[in-house]
């Protein structure tokens, strides 16, 4: 059985004066335990809400969960708050995009890790104390007992995040959501805190949704990727499947448009024309229909329904024919 | 092994003294700070000699031990002269002994209205800013009410409402007054972390809704509450000065009070401007003392400001 599964996670966001908005359309994955599992998409998607859904951390008024959430046999959306609370941090860890602002500024990097423990696992400070100090060394900071009296904005940025998955893995979560933990990170300090997950997951065997809007940090990390669009997954296949071949134009959409150090100087990159829709988007065709260069007539009419391809999940009338390169496929 | 134990020593320590680091910091920057000198050594002025004002008074506050003068010279005000370097008031008491004593009760006043104020204005922007809902709308409904009425007004009509004026009707007048511009700050302050990323990493970690409030949000959020503070030491300082002045304060002049002192000169201010300059230019400098202190004190806390 796996560890989580999300049964047709549906996230409504009311408005007043306008129509609910819906973040997240049914969206099902499993997770196997210690499996990485990425949710790409660009900015709008759902993929940070739904990431939140998860962790039961959207507003209680305003946004209306429906679906199934089911951790290691427990519905997660049935629990009440101090349930949730009691497992969030214990059996839940998350990691948050910006390592700045995520961290408690007036509170000692040592104090955050501790509590923590002190919280879950009934620790005494002096205890957590030492736990956090091996917890610091085991995510390769640097003279971890300096840093435990140091505060957020005295650590570089890659420190900060760090400690805040050190933080997260403290009490040895069995899934950790990280949600862009490299968004805000530099470049080579975004390959270290991937490596620093990667080696972390599988020492503690810890199942990791890893949610980004970038291919790169997905090629190098996570067994098997969601391509949501527009609060639906459009495509769903294990990593070299999806970058071997992307069925989906959007999904192809996104690989074409990845700069290329191999490809001829001057080269014009291939942007996907337009941007999400905050429409109702699916009601009535394919959300991605007006920015899609496969675009049917039917696309406009009919929702497409998820297919079963070969262990790959495609919502697609007329997906891309495997072998067509990326480049010639979308004019600029 | 040695070196094991030592490090576990640090731990302890560390168990113990997190957190004091910061208010040590902040120490260490304000000590080079020449503005918060200047603030902390008027306050530090003032305090002292208004605690030790009963010993420092040359004479007895309340004592007309200059009448002889003020009846001969037909209400004439004593002028300085070998023993009372501030000369007298209207009824021929040392006025250098009223001065001092009176900085007593500036200094009560002040300190306990806005103390009172303070806590009133904390209970009731955390319960705003931390519970929200129905809570937040009747709380803020509540000082929005408060806020609405000018506050030396809202500060006479409580005054006036005691039967007898006193010390205590003055602090209960002026705190009432400070709790919504506390309350309001606070619950401003709290929104904003409740909405931040650092508070929902903690809720993301399970930790527990008390200590979310308490230890997360509040103690991001004092921040401009101790600014206020300071502030409002300030103006509680005027305003008792402008309720005695106006006669709303203790009406025992033989405990002399700044404002007080003020009001009684009103009549011989032309031809006795002195016996006004002094207790105003001491409540200008009081109130200038605290608010260099504070605002200073506010920079050093900003834990970004750190070096």
């Amino acid at each position: 059985m796996a560890l989580l599964e999300v049964r047709d996670l549906t996230v409504v966001f009311e408005r007043k004066g306008e129509d609910p908005f819906r973040a997240v359309d049914g969206v099902s994955f499993d997770v196997e335990p210690g499996q990485t599992v990425g949710l790409v998409g660009e900015s709008g998607c759902g993929k940070s809400v739904t990431s939140l859904a998860i962790m039961g951390l959207l507003p209680k008024r305003g946004a209306r969960v429906t679906g199934s959430v089911v951790y290691d046999g427990t519905e997660l959306l049935k629990l009440s708050d101090r349930e949730m609370r009691d497992r969030r941090g214990r059996d839940l860890g998350m990691v948050f995009q910006d390592p700045l602002s995520s961290l408690n500024p007036v509170i000692p990097i040592g104090v955050q890790v501790s509590e923590v423990l002190e919280r879950h696992r009934g620790m005494s400070r002096k205890e957590a104390m030492s736990e956090a100090k091996d917890l610091l060394d085991k995510v390769g900071i640097p003279d971890p007992n300096r840093r435990l009296t140091e505060y957020p904005h005295q650590l570089s940025g890659g420190m900060r995040q760090r400690a805040l998955i050190a933080i997260a893995l403290a009490c040895r979560p069995k899934l950790l959501i990280a949600d862009e933990p490299t968004t805000a990170l530099d470049v080579t300090i975004q390959a270290q805190i991937l490596a620093l997950m990667k080696e972390l997951v599988q020492d503690l065997g810890t199942a990791l949704v890893m949610i980004t809007h970038d291919l790169g940090v997905v090629a190098g990390l996570c067994d098997e990727v969601n391509v949501l669009y527009a609060g639906k997954v459009v495509e769903k296949a294990m990593r070299h499947e999806l970058f071997a071949r992307p069925r989906h134009p959007y999904t192809h959409g996104l690989l074409a448009s990845i700069p290329r150090l191999d490809a001829p100087r001057g080269e014009k990159l291939t942007p996907i024309k337009g941007s999400v829709s905050d429409n109702i988007p699916w009601a009535q065709g394919c959300a991605f229909a007006p920015r899609c260069p496969n675009a049917l007539d039917l696309c406009f009419s009919e929702t497409p329904a998820e297919e079963d391809q070969l262990g790959r999940l495609l919502r697609c009338h007329n997906p891309v024919v495997p072998g067509t390169p990326a480049v010639e496929e979308v004019p600029v | 092994m040695a070196l094991g134990v030592t490090k576990k020593e640090k731990i302890d320590d560390l168990a113990e003294s997190a957190g004091v680091s910061l208010a040590a910091s902040a120490w260490k920057r304000l000590r080079r700070s020449p503005v918060f000198l200047i603030g902390a050594g008027i306050t530090a002025v003032f305090v002292v000699l208004s605690i030790l004002s009963p010993w420092l008074a040359p004479h007895d506050p309340g004592d007309p031990m200059l009448i002889t003068q003020v009846i001969k010279a037909r209400n004439e005000i004593p002028a300085p002269q070998p023993g009372h370097p501030l000369g007298g008031d209207l009824q021929g008491r040392d006025f250098l002994s009223r001065m001092l004593v009176g900085s007593q009760q500036t200094l009560i006043v002040g300190v306990g209205a806005t103390l009172i104020g303070l806590t009133g204005g904390l209970i009731l922007g955390t319960l705003a800013g931390a519970i929200g809902g129905w809570v937040d709308s009747v709380v803020m409904r509540l000082v929005d009410v408060m806020l609405s009425l000018p506050a030396l007004l809202l500060a006479f009509s409580i005054a006036a409402m005691f039967a007898r004026p006193s010390q205590f009707s003055v602090i209960i007048a002026i705190s009432i007054v400070q709790i919504p511009v506390f309350a309001r700050l606070l619950r401003g302050s709290m929104l904003a972390q409740r909405g931040s990323d650092h508070v929902l990493a903690a809720t993301s970690l399970g930790v527990k809704r008390g200590a979310i409030i308490f230890r997360h949000m509040l103690p991001n959020s004092l921040g401009p509450v101790i600014v206020q503070s300071t502030l409002v030491l300030a103006t509680a300082i005027i305003e008792a000065a402008a309720l005695s002045f106006l006669g709303l304060g203790n009406p025992n002049d033989r405990v002399p009070e700044w404002g007080q002192m003020l009001g009684d000169v009103q009549k011989v201010f032309d031809t006795h401007p002195h016996l006004a300059v002094w207790p105003a230019v001491c409540i200008i400098i009081v109130a200038l003392g605290f608010t260099l202190m504070g605002e200073t004190l506010r920079e050093a806390l900003d834990p970004k400001n750190r070096r």
